[in-house]
């Protein structure tokens, strides 16, 4: 029987859904599917793109990818896609894929990092690598290596890194650009609960009654929960309100309520207003569940001249004379700064008055129990007047108007029996305070029992496909292992040393090198080796041109991983072609904690190979004896010599990390079968080698570790989460269905954490621990001294098993503000048509049609006052750099008055050279969202 | 196939303008009737009608100069001009040579405020008055170059895919495309972004053309009068007060149809059998 078009089409999406369902499809129309489709194969897979997750399904044919269409069976999506989605067939394809390592050479075939980049195998690229990760670990040891790691790594790429960085070059300076992205959530995670990733799910946008949006452009960086979200609107369209709550008018706006554009950094005393309003109006109106926060709440306060996460007096580069008087402007604030007017009565009840002197120090978790009391002292200060005055950030918005829009905010959050959803992303967490911020979000939904219940809770949206799966959860950070354990643990390491069969002792406890330490101790000459995986520090860093110097200028190796070449392979030294998504088998975890499995579709471009095959083949040219010896850290700590101790495990100086780390007993004992699902039919280039016969590490083609190495990969991680609450399903059921949210526990996911009728780990700790209903069973930092908001004043600590914290935080000014001289904000972020940093969606035709260049967003009022035209280019210009962009005033994003906003995604248009790396100082993630420009004519 | 007939043009368009030139001026508005101009073509903003542009235009090219060599139009690597929106015809299009069109999906209208191709029209058929606001300001967005249209079939958003490229492109945002939305009932928990053109604000500049994401774009503009139908003018929509103001120009009109052209009484005195 033929079928045209239509019928064909017909057919496949009828069974397809229907498939999905459960519903039984006619056997004539089953088998009239797959005569169509016989000469395509279909598989399940996850978008490459945000932290949304969708799931898709892939069509290859003759070894490549030729259509995409959204997995109609996916909870997520439905079989939806945004448009970065809808190309995920077209996102390998691009002419220029790297397809062979590339070494910058002179015309004698030597390493020299003026050459140009030429072509050389494999064995030689490893053999480079191995001579400079030695030459680093000399000159300054494991902290002289650093990795940028990646929250789009696939969790088994994620854990070969960490464990072959962590146990064999003991070093902790591997940290993902989930740093950028994530940190200042995670890290209010962890103060707050105790232990990381939201306590809530997707499925909260169909039960709740109100959705927030905090400093997020959902309508286009999470289109598909932002359809959700547009459809929870229209069902109950009276009922349900939408607010948008952001620096400038974008798209989210359209289906809000309520919009609210506030002036930078700001949000910190909007929380706290609406906390004030709660607290305030308690006594009256009843609007505190106290019985909720009498049993599982404390309140915490800690230190606030914790600086700005910039470099500090005395640090080398500040020394060198690397940092020019005008960035030292801004930088030296640091050390010091002068109460302003504007923070004087936030800061007030902890000691503080305009124009009093503030001392930094280096920023630090450090935080204690509060009274009540005084938490309420410290919310005094946010009045509706003060609120008003110094948050609103239109200047042309009526402030009477403005007044009334917080009122209602308040309202929306207090009313009793309504459902409230905060989402947050970048705005909340690129901010010089994002750990604050983050807590004084919960602060709001703990004191109205709205967190960890259908439709109720902050919830941190994800940016990236795999900051939850990977970073986060494998713990590729500087101070993290898997499962949320911390290297500084002494208890955590061992397990962790246990697990992966090395001797106590081995693990590095110092993890200090986060993503811009790395950056600075490359500037700073400490790291001599830096390797680049799945990600683009050169371009996705703030003041970009100092660490791009220092690449390029100081005696240093730094190696690109990548897919495309991008500006971080262009100031590398060694530039490595990896295999991109569908071309390895991989897992991700999106921002609902859904953890979603794929299989390799087809085989990499070229010679390109996966970053987990890179990795295991360095792994290869290391020994216990090249490694293991003793070292001494920069802090004087040493790391004890564990050669010995290996030898008791059976290992010799000359076993190497490999054989330790990779090809074990336990990693030898998944089996390749070839007969059974899921291997069943599907490529595994890194377990069998592949038709393009690819010379390896050792000059000879690869023909495969011929153990299932990625299963190994991936099963060995879960181990370390199972029975601690992040649960992970088996390895062949993620193949089976749709992702899985944990923890899993008995094949069931879990929606609702810390809820006792959703969480089965908080049904069992509430038992033990006498609790009702909810018990917020994270451990970490779940003892406190007690004091008040100034200070400790006693130093015994009070056990706080099952509770979670509301945190006194007040206002602070960022440490770059519009002056005299650059009187503009300098706002950065993202537009739906393009990921990142550009390199894969510049390089589909039609997304680079839609948006071929990186706009500068400006009021038009703006333009015209400096004379600019619209389409005009002009330069964006900063204490630490500039940019020609051009102006666009009737765009997607209309901004204020004062403000402009510049997207990242285009590399001629090199936003981070302008940007700030200052950071929030306990997460340590930069704040892109904030610093000061000046605008001229181009 | 297309080869053969772009020569078979370029012949005779040559050929017409060799007789042009033998003929002079004398017989240019007859010849202009005859011409197989494309009825598609997009003109400059403040255009006439297309039939007395093409009697005004002189074909001089200074709005092509002016909008290739206007300030904004520079390339931020090289500094040099980049490709111009408004081309001149040449022998080969299927428009009268010389004169000056463009074509959304290679360079749309950028809709510059200060409008440079208008003012240096020398012979009005770039209409400067009909792009005047109500405080006599040049307004780019009180042009009528085309309309934007949608065909749902190939639109992706009206799959349910989460699109909206050309709502994001278009300088009226809001206002000349907005978004409709409806829930997803297959999905049962998202919703469609309608891409909506409100066609009393569309200028026509295919902005949204350029930035459409399908293989052929499935928003692209036309010419007003292809675009657009016409209700007539003797109904108004009782429920919008402002609809009154579409039909300013009814008239009460006789009309006629088969049964009623002949006069009555020839219809009364003809002999039928029934």
């Amino acid at each position: 029987m033929s079928l045209n078009r239509r019928d064909f089409l017909k057919n496949s999406a009828a069974v397809a859904a229907a498939g999905a369902v459960g519903i039984a499809v006619p056997q004539e129309a089953q088998a009239a599917a797959a005569k169509a489709e016989s000469k395509w194969r279909w598989d399940k897979a996850a978008c490459r793109f945000c932290g949304t997750g969708c799931g898709i399904m892939l069509a290859t044919k003759n070894g490549r990818i030729v259509a995409v269409k959204g997995d109609p069976a996916a909870p997520v999506n439905r079989g939806l896609n945004c448009i970065k989605g809808y190309f995920n067939a077209k996102i390998m394809y691009g002419a220029d894929r790297l397809k062979t390592p590339l070494l910058r050479m002179n015309d004698k075939g030597e390493f020299d990092k003026k050459g140009k980049f030429k072509a050389v195998s494999w064995e030689r690229a490893f053999d480079e690598m191995e001579v400079h990760i030695k030459k680093a670990l000399k000159h300054a040891g494991p902290e002289g290596v650093g990795i940028f790691a990646s929250g789009q790594y696939t969790v088994m790429e994620g854990y070969a890194a960490q464990k072959m960085m962590k146990a064999g070059f003991r070093s902790n300076a591997i940290d993902p650009n989930a740093r950028h992205c994530m940190a200042s959530a995670v890290v209010g995670f962890y103060q707050t609960f105790g232990i990381d990733e939201p306590s809530g799910c997707y499925d909260d946008i169909e039960l709740t009654d109100t959705i927030v949006s905090w400093g997020s452009n959902m309508a286009e960086m999470h289109p598909i929960l932002w359809s959700r979200v547009t459809d929870r609107k229209l069902s109950n369209p009276d009922r349900v309100k939408v607010v948008n709550i952001s620096t400038y008018r974008h798209r989210t706006s359209d289906l809000a309520d309520i919009e609210i554009i506030f002036s930078p950094n700001t949000d910190l005393t909007l929380w706290n207003y609406i906390a004030r309003e709660i607290v305030m109006r308690d006594d009256a109106e009843k609007i505190i569940d106290w019985d909720f926060v009498k049993e599982h709440m404390v309140f915490a306060a800690g230190p606030v001249n914790i600086g700005f996460g910039m470099r500090r007096e005395g640090e080398k580069s500040l020394k060198d004379g690397k940092y020019s008087k005008l960035e030292m402007e801004t930088v030296s604030k640091e050390m010091k700064t002068i109460v302003s007017e504007k923070e004087a009565p936030a800061l007030a009840p902890y000691g503080y008055k305009a124009g009093d002197e503030m001392k930094h120090t280096a920023g630090t978790l450090k935080h204690w129990e509060i009274s009540f009391e005084d938490y309420k002292k410290s919310l005094e200060p946010y009045t509706l007047e003060y609120t008003a005055k110094t948050t609103k950030g239109d200047p042309n918005e009526d402030i009477e108007v403005y007044k009334k829009k917080l009122q209602a905010l308040a309202n929306l959050y207090i009313q009793k029996g309504r459902k409230v959803v905060s989402f947050w992303t970048m705005g909340m967490n690129q901010h010089t305070r994002g750990t604050w911020v983050n807590t004084l979000a919960y602060n709001v939904h703990f004191m109205l029992n709205k967190q960890a219940k259908p439709g109720s809770g902050a919830f941190s949206l994800t940016g990236q496909p795999s900051a939850c799966g990977t970073a986060r959860e494998v713990g590729t950070f500087c101070h993290r292992l898997p499962a949320d354990m911390m290297v500084k643990n002494p208890k955590h390491r061992k397990i962790a040393e246990k697990g992966w069969g090395i001797p106590n002792g081995t693990l590095n406890p110092v993890g200090n090198q986060h993503i811009m330490k790395i950056h600075r101790d490359i500037e700073d000459g400490v790291i001599k080796f830096a390797w680049v995986n799945v990600c683009n520090p050169y371009q996705d860093s703030a003041a970009a041109s100092h660490w791009i110097k220092a690449a390029r200028e100081m005696d240093n190796f730094i190696v690109t991983s990548d897919g495309y070449p991008g500006i971080s392979a262009k100031v590398s030294d060694l530039v490595l072609p990896s295999a991109m998504i569908y071309e390895k088998w991989g897992a991700y975890g999106n921002a609902e904690r859904r953890t979603q499995h794929w299989r390799q579709q087809v085989l990499p471009v070229g010679d390109a190979m996966s970053d987990t095959w890179q990795w295991v083949e360095l792994s290869k040219r290391f020994t216990v004896g090249d490694l293991w010896g003793e070292y001494t850290l920069r802090n004087k700590k040493k790391l004890p010599n564990v050669i010995k101790d290996a030898k008791k495990l059976g290992y010799t100086k000359d076993t190497t990390m490999y054989d330790i780390l990779f090809a074990n007993k336990k990693a030898k004992s998944y089996k390749i079968d070839m007969k059974k699902f899921p291997q069943k039919g599907y490529d595994n280039s890194e377990c069998l080698g592949d038709s393009r016969n690819v010379k390896g590490s050792d000059g000879k083609v690869f023909k495969g570790y011929g153990f299932m190495i990625h299963e190994y990969l991936f099963e060995e991680y879960a181990s370390f989460g199972r029975g601690h609450a992040h649960d992970l399903a088996p390895f062949e059921t993620y193949h089976k269905v749709r992702g899985l949210k944990w923890p899993v526990v008995d094949g069931k996911e879990t929606q609702w954490r810390f809820n006792v009728k959703y969480d089965p780990y908080a049904a069992k700790a509430a038992k033990e621990g006498g609790t009702k209903d909810f018990a917020f069973y994270g451990g970490l930092a779940k003892a406190l001294a007690q004091g008040d908001l100034k200070g400790i004043k006693d130093k015994n600590k009070k056990s706080l098993k099952n509770k979670a914290k509301i945190y006194a935080r007040p206002y602070m000014d960022p440490p770059e503000m519009p002056d005299e001289k650059y009187d503009t904000w300098l706002c950065t972020g993202r537009v739906l048509e393009h990921w990142h940093s550009g390199t894969m969606t510049m390089r589909v035709p039609e997304l680079f049609r839609a948006v071929p260049e990186a706009l500068c967003y400006m009021h038009p009022g703006d333009a015209k006052k400096k004379g600019f035209k619209q389409g005009g280019l002009i330069w964006v210009d900063s204490r630490r750099g500039k940019v020609k962009a051009r102006v666009e005033t009737r765009g997607r994003n209309r901004v204020p008055q004062g403000l402009v906003f510049v997207p990242w995604f285009d590399e001629k248009v090199f936003i981070n050279k302008v940007c700030l790396d200052a950071t929030c100082p306990m997460s340590k993630q930069t704040d892109f969202k904030k610093c000061a420009v000046k605008l001229y004519k181009a | 196939m297309a080869h053969s007939n772009s020569r078979r043009n370029f012949m005779a368009t040559s050929v017409q303008s060799v007789g042009l030139a033998a003929l002079g001026g004398m017989l240019w508005s007859g010849y202009t009737d005859s011409v197989k101009a494309s009825p598609l073509v997009l003109r400059p903003p403040g255009a006439l009608q297309e039939k007395d542009f093409l009697a005004a235009c002189i074909k001089c090219g200074l709005c092509a100069e002016a909008c290739v060599n206007r300030d904004t139009n520079v390339d931020k690597e090289t500094g040099k001009q980049r490709p111009s929106t408004l081309q001149m015809a040449k022998g080969g299009d299927p428009l009268l040579i010389g004169t000056p069109f463009f074509i959304p999906t290679e360079v749309p209208c950028y809709m510059c405020e200060d409008i440079p191709c208008v003012p240096v029209c020398p012979s009005g058929a770039l209409d400067m008055p009909s792009l005047l606001n109500e405080k006599e300001e040049l307004d780019i967005n009180k042009a009528t170059m085309g309309l934007a249209v949608v065909h749902k079939e190939s639109c992706i958003a009206f799959w349910g895919i989460q699109c909206d490229a050309c709502y994001r492109a278009c300088p009226l945002l809001d206002v000349a495309i907005t978004l409709e939305y409806q829930k997803n009932e297959r999905t049962g928990k998202h919703a469609f972004l309608l891409p909506v053109v409100q066609d009393h604000a569309c200028t026509g500049c295919g902005l949204c053309e350029q930035a459409c994401v399908t293989e052929e774009p499935a928003i692209f503009v036309l010419p007003n009068d292809i675009a657009k139908g016409k209700a007539g003018d003797h109904y108004v929509k009782g429920w919008d007060k402002k609809d009154q103001e579409r039909v300013a120009d009814a008239k009460g009109q006789e009309t006629t149809t088969d049964r009623s052209s002949k006069d009555a009484g020839d219809y009364l005195n003809m002999e039928v059998e029934y």
